[in-house]
């Protein structure tokens, strides 16, 4: 290669410097890039194994989460993993069958309340003019729309209420906030030069949209997303809660319902409640994780000053802002399965920088 | 005023980029020494690796940068016991900074925070080094400093929008200024302002270095700003230091190709009329450097050993009996005396 071609990459060295030469390692490393955050793999992790629980709960459950048994509020033990209830009825199988419900309606209303706000608040905030006005009056309407009580509400009228329905509602009551984010975060792009080049340039609306505009707003519609599915579980569960929701279908939410109707705190039944409890939180946990995830990945510059940590022989050196650290070639730990180097022998040897051994 | 003592040495520095198998070299085997008292310029092509060199030695580099080697020596006035600023932790490193070394960023003047006054910018720096200062005795300081770059004090409570680019940066060099710091390193502080503007500030700042005494670090890549301002330059290519002269030397006589075909880029206001020829090719890409003398590839007078050898820099024994010392090169065109 010669140096009159890349002289660009020497004025902007990243933190994965552009090489000469991909090799094996460097693909793989680049397609799971998003993993080895270890905030994004522990979510990863967790949503994923929610995931499978959902398609197959139903499968692996021991017990058919309605049925009815002869131990009644029994306490863990290797029958009932979870307990039982007033009713005999087996916890863990009601956990595993509610996953389902919880993740359909979560993913599905926070899918729908992300295709509204980006419809919504890009179209707002690029287009400008009376197109704004009308696309902002009405997010701001459905901001100030109380979304519980109106779900409330209208799961009461109709008749039927299953969870599709239900996720319907959530994502079209809850996709404001995002539309109003996404336009805002529109109108400081659209007078970027960038996106001004590209009008200049005669690209069409749409394009500019969906390849200048969108691509920056990744992270942000992503964590809204995230955030709606968060809220969407929360709402859900908030209905099965008070029983709003189709009881017989069952959900971490029906679960609570039963716990707390029968005063399973007075009865000291902490197993009928807390799995259940513990599941919402986790979900929660994972999600927001992915989310930080997404925005580091998204965003390079979030995910280079985002502690990188060298090991050495003394423990392992952070890098930071403002305080870059000095790691002579002598403190390196070579990498694992790398080719152990010669080790030297005079220790004055090693801190040599390379010029000077050539030149001796 | 003594000029000629060190005030801070830089040996051997390298500075990388990434880490492993990603690194990218950006400053290589650097070694150079401020002189109390002194102006020393510091020249070369986008991605010669200066601001890298200026960053890394105050260890302000932002991740993914490294520093991988060398040491940078300060010298406390007074004769002082001498330290190695790459070995401070980093409390040492906070009270070192600003006190000691102070740096003025490259488009200074945007570093000023739009919604503070410049008072409060100014007396927050005075509040975080010298806490058992009065508030009344931090006014007065900020008074003096900004009279100093020559700003009236009825603008100390403007915001900086109030300000134009060049007061914004004599607001910036004033604040640089403010613990009497030994060594001011200012990269491309100029760049954004107009011609006239940059000499008027750059005189003053030479008056004041020697009202005040502190050595200049003076990166840019306004070689003939140097030449006008500077006591010594020091031109870098590809990471590394290819030629240090004082400034007159330089100009008359370079000795390296590439600072000649730097000083060839552009016309002089006086004296015989030249050719201008500029350097052909673009700087090396740091993470694939060419074997040997990183410029030979584009180096007209590039012989054999110049893609074999990497030239080390050393004393010219051209210019070492008559000259006034202080010169060095790393070329092959050049028989170097051994270093002594």
């Amino acid at each position: 290669m010669t140096a009159s071609t890349t002289g660009l990459a020497a004025i902007a060295p990243t933190g994965t410097a552009p090489d000469a030469t991909p090799g094996d390692h460097d693909e793989r490393r680049r397609r799971f890039r998003f993993i080895q955050n270890p905030k994004a793999a522990t979510g990863t992790v967790i949503l994923g194994i929610y995931v499978i629980f959902a398609v197959i709960g139903p499968w692996i459950a021991p017990y058919d989460p309605s049925q009815r048994g002869n131990s009644l509020v029994a306490a863990p033990s290797s029958k009932h993993w979870f307990g039982t209830t007033h009713l005999g009825q087996d916890i863990f199988s009601q956990v595993l069958v509610g996953t389902r419900g919880v993740l359909y309606v979560g993913f599905l209303a926070g899918a729908i309340a992300t295709v509204l706000s980006v419809l919504v608040g890009v179209t707002a905030g690029y287009l400008g003019g009376l197109t704004d006005e009308g696309m902002s009056a009405l997010s701001n309407v459905f901001l100030v729309i109380p979304a519980l009580p109106l779900i409330v509400i209208i799961t009461s009228a109709l008749p039927g209420a299953n969870d599709t329905l239900i996720a319907l509602l959530i994502g079209l009551t809850s996709w404001a906030w995002g539309a109003r984010i996404l336009r805002a975060q529109t109108l400081s792009l659209r007078r970027r030069d960038y996106v001004e080049a590209a009008r200049a340039s005669g690209e069409k609306t749409w394009r500019v949209i969906l390849f200048e505009i969108m691509p920056n707003l990744t992270a942000v519609i992503a964590s809204g997303f995230v955030g709606t599915v968060i809220f969407a579980v929360m709402s859900e569960i908030t209905l099965a809660f008070i029983g709003v929701s189709d009881v017989s279908e069952w959900n971490w939410g029906t679960i609570l319902y039963w716990a707390q109707s029968q005063q399973a705190l007075d009865q000291h039944a902490w197993w009928w409640f807390v799995p259940a409890g513990l599941a919402v939180a986790l979900l929660g946990t994972s999600l927001a994780l992915l989310n930080f995830g997404i925005d580091e990945f998204v965003n390079p510059r979030l995910r280079d000053s985002g502690g990188q940590k060298i090991r050495t022989v003394s423990g392992s050196v952070r890098m930071r802002v403002g305080f870059t650290p000095v790691v002579r070639p002598a403190d390196l730990r070579p990498p694992r399965g790398a080719p152990v180097p010669p080790q030297p022998t005079d220790a004055a040897v090693t801190t040599v920088s390379f010029g000077k051994e050539r030149a001796t | 005023m003594s000029v000629g003592a060190p005030v801070l040495s830089i040996r051997n520095l390298d500075v990388d980029y990434g880490f492993g198998r990603d690194a990218v070299r950006a400053v290589r085997d650097v070694s150079l020494t401020l002189h109390r008292g002194e102006v020393l310029g510091l020249a070369g092509e986008s991605g010669s690796g200066k601001s890298t060199l200026a960053y890394g030695m105050t260890r302000l580099l932002a991740p993914p940068g490294v520093v991988r080697g060398g040491e940078v020596v300060y010298h406390p006035p007074g004769g002082g016991e001498p330290f190695d600023v790459l070995s401070l932790s980093d409390g040492q490193l906070r009270e070192f900074r600003w006190a000691q070394t102070s740096i003025v960023f490259q488009g200074a003047m945007n570093s000023l925070n739009p919604v503070h006054r410049v008072v409060t910018q100014m007396v927050d720096v005075l509040r975080a080094h010298e806490p058992r200062m009065t508030a009344r005795a931090r006014l007065d300081r900020v008074r003096e400093l900004l009279s100093l770059v020559g700003i009236s004090e009825d603008r100390m409570d403007s915001y900086p929008h109030q300000l134009s680019g060049g007061m914004r940066q004599r607001v910036m060099i004033a604040m640089a200024l403010a613990l009497q710091p030994q060594v001011v390193i200012m990269d491309e502080p100029t760049t954004a302002l107009d011609v006239v503007m940059q000499r008027q500030i750059l005189r003053e700042l030479i008056d004041l270095r020697e009202r005040l005494g502190f050595s200049v670090m003076f990166i840019t890549h306004d070689l003939s700003l140097l030449v006008e301002f500077s006591d010594r330059i020091a031109i870098m290519y590809g990471g590394r230091i290819v030629e240090e002269a004082p400034a007159g030397e330089l100009y008359k006589d370079s000795l390296h190709p590439y600072s000649d075909g730097l000083l060839h880029s552009f016309p002089a206001l006086r004296g015989p009329r030249r050719e201008l020829t500029g350097i052909a090719g673009s700087p090396p890409d740091l993470g694939a450097m060419p074997s040997g003398c990183s410029f030979h590839p584009r180096c007209s007078r590039a012989f054999e050993p110049c893609a074999q050898t990497v030239p080390v820099l050393g004393v010219p024994v051209s210019a070492a009996p008559g000259g006034r010392g202080g010169r060095a090169v790393a070329c092959f065109l050049h028989e170097i005396q051994p270093v002594g």
